[in-house]
């Protein structure tokens, strides 16, 4: 994988990604680039992200959309998309995984929130 | 000789016993996360990953990719691999604790839950699903299970994910597993293999079964497979559906949709899956399975007087795990087989229910064995948040140096060790066409590493 900034012939699209405390991670990503690309190849500080590497095998790339946004994406979810997603933390009616999302030029300005996973009372062991 | 080192130098040494998820994951967190660390993992075996090993199955090679990152946690400078090590018989929590300033325990679950049933451990004709994913994928020890595979009926009893696994396991073209790092001595026995229908059995119905959404639809999509159901079992089903969340919607309304495409079928396959819902195991006959039929009030399992029985020429036992406890100064639930613990504090012994400084337990450990390996790194990660949040309120003492491990007289595998059993695991599986072919002899584990 490339860094997107060196590849000047292919668009830019800037994505923010919203974490939970709030925080906006700004960054940029070519079209044709999935929104896990754009975790990776910016280094991205999201623990955990994207655990089977964009095999639709772990769910952890959940991303949750606006409303509009979600309404506007090229794809609908496949039923295997879905299937992960049914096991994904605070699932809901706008939720996509990133690693199935492909960048288009009409995406420029987009902004996804990131779960909080590590926050779930689910997630945490108790005896 | 600490005396001369200010406060906030000293390195926090942490020792984690356990180099599965649970383990790396949390390693990952910590290296991350706190401030002057050092982590050291030991690990029973000579090779690390746990289950993602020795559990996952060879023909989901995706699932293994968080491999990749275990590996980044490993070349950190400030991580160290023990293999060949185990808590209890080489090393006791009490040495630990004392050559550490924090001890997290992710040492998982590996004894499975018996059914306790007449004749259980007298057949032959019975083994643990666990232990005979183990043999597939060559976890030191497994090798000799030699299950009988000669007869046409298997009867898997449990229905998570890892029964769903034997069951694809036993069902699958062989063409497709050739190709995977599934173990040489498996593969051959599965040549040989006269197996034809593998049943299913839980004791609820199908708006409680355990498996996942996925696992499902992939044996709904098995070639030369044919998924066949009670038509009776999802009596009153159809008519919750609306009422459903979610992911319980989507898996039973693929189970409905199955059942429909089942009754218009034209051709039937030889080889078949067959879900079998509300029994519960009662008695071992030989090759016949005796089933209590069971009635569900309030989400709940009722025996009723009715039995039935099922033809098993081989009957897996797939129910759960339970941990052990590895070392007597743990405070252990017998009872749910895992470590007490608050959040992953370890509680003390003594009647105060206090969690113990510095010592945490994270993974199927504390937890029991439930969920994938996401639930898994979500807890790890949990756990490693509280170590960290422990330090910086000083509920860890760390004003002293510490020693970290001990190792005089240990046959200790490196993570370069590692490394050199890895190479040549994939060197010989390219012969195979495999992607790895796993040394299985702790011997030559050792042989290889150089130790
Ligand atoms: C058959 C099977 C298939 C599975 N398939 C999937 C799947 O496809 N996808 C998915 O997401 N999840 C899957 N899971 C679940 C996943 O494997 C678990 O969530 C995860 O491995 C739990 O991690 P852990 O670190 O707690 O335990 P483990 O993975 O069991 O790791 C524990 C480690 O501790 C070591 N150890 C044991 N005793 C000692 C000792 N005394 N001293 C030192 N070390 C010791 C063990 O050798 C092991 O390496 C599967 C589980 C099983 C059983
Ligand atoms: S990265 Fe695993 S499903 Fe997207």
């Amino acid at each position: 994988t490339t860094v997107p900034n060196v590849q000047k012939d292919a668009e830019e699209v800037e994505v923010t990604f919203i974490k939970a405390n709030g925080e906006r991670v700004k960054s940029k990503g070519k079209v044709g680039d999935s929104l896990l690309d754009v975790v990776v190849n910016n280094s991205l500080d999201f623990d955990g992200f994207g655990a089977c590497e964009g095999t639709l095998t772990c769910s952890t790339c959940h991303l949750i959309f606006k409303p509009a946004d979600y309404e506007n994406l090229p794809e609908k979810p496949s039923d295997e998309e879905c299937d992960m997603l049914d096991l994904a933390y605070e699932l809901c009616d706008t939720s996509r995984l990133g690693c199935q999302i492909t960048l288009t030029k009409e995406m420029n300005g987009l902004e996804v929130q990131v779960p909080a996973t590590i926050n779930d009372a689910r997630a945490v062991p108790d005896s | 000789s600490t005396s001369a080192t200010s406060y906030g130098s000293i390195e926090k040494k942490i020792c984690i016993v356990g180099a599965g998820p649970a383990g790396f994951y949390a390693a990952q967190y910590l290296l991350k996360h706190l401030p002057n660390c050092s982590i050291d993992v030991i690990e029973r075996l000579p090779v690390p990953f746990g289950l993602v090993r020795f559990g996952v199955a060879p023909d989901h090679p995706e699932v293994k990719n968080v491999i990749n990152t275990f590996t980044k946690t490993a070349e950190h400078p400030k991580f160290n691999f023990f293999g060949n090590l185990s808590l209890g018989s080489d090393v006791t929590l009490k040495e630990l604790r004392e050559r550490y300033h924090a001890v997290l325990l992710t040492y998982g679950a590996e004894r499975d839950r018996k059914l306790n049933i007449p004749n259980e451990t007298e057949s032959k004709n019975i083994l643990s699903a666990r232990e005979f994913v183990a043999w597939y994928n060559g976890l030191p020890g497994a090798e000799n299970l030699n299950p009988d595979l000669s007869g046409k009926n298997v009867a898997l009893i449990g229905q998570g994910n890892v029964a769903i696994d034997v069951a694809r396991i036993l069902l699958s073209p062989l063409d497709k597993l050739k190709e995977t790092d599934i173990t040489e001595y498996a593969l051959e026995a599965l040549t040989r293999s006269k197996v034809e229908k593998v049943y299913l059995v839980g004791r609820r119905g199908p708006l409680q079964a355990a498996f996942t959404i996925k696992e499902l639809r992939e044996m709904l999509k098995l070639p030369n497979v044919s998924t066949l159901w009670r038509e009776e079992d999802f009596k009153g089903v159809p008519e919750v559906i609306p009422s459903l969340q979610r992911p319980r919607k989507r898996i039973t309304e693929l189970m409905l949709t199955s059942l429909q495409a089942q009754k218009s079928a034209s051709n039937i396959s030889n080889k078949q899956f067959l879900p079998i819902f509300l029994r519960s195991p009662k008695n071992i006959l030989g090759n016949q399975l005796e089933l209590t039929v069971n009635e569900l009030k309030e989400n709940a399992a009722v025996p009723t007087a009715a039995s039935e029985t099922l033809p098993s020429d081989l009957i897996l036992r797939s129910i759960g795990y339970q941990s052990t406890c590895v070392d007597p100064e743990i405070n252990f639930d017998q009872k749910k087989g895992l470590i007490c613990n608050k959040a992953g504090r370890v509680i003390c012994k003594d009647p105060s229910n206090n969690p113990e400084p510095g010592l945490y337990v994270a993974g199927w450990l504390g937890t029991g064995p439930t969920g994938v390996i996401l639930t898994t790194m979500n807890g790890a990660f949990a756990v490693a948040r509280t170590i960290c949040e422990d330090f910086e309120a000083n509920k860890i003492a760390h004003d002293e140096q510490k020693p970290g491990l001990d190792t005089t007289g240990k046959r200790i595998v490196t993570w370069k060790g590692w490394q050199q059993i890895d190479k040549a695991e994939e060197a010989e599986g390219k012969k195979h066409g495999k992607p790895r072919e796993k040394i299985v002899h702790v011997d030559e584990m050792l042989k290889v590493a150089g130790v």
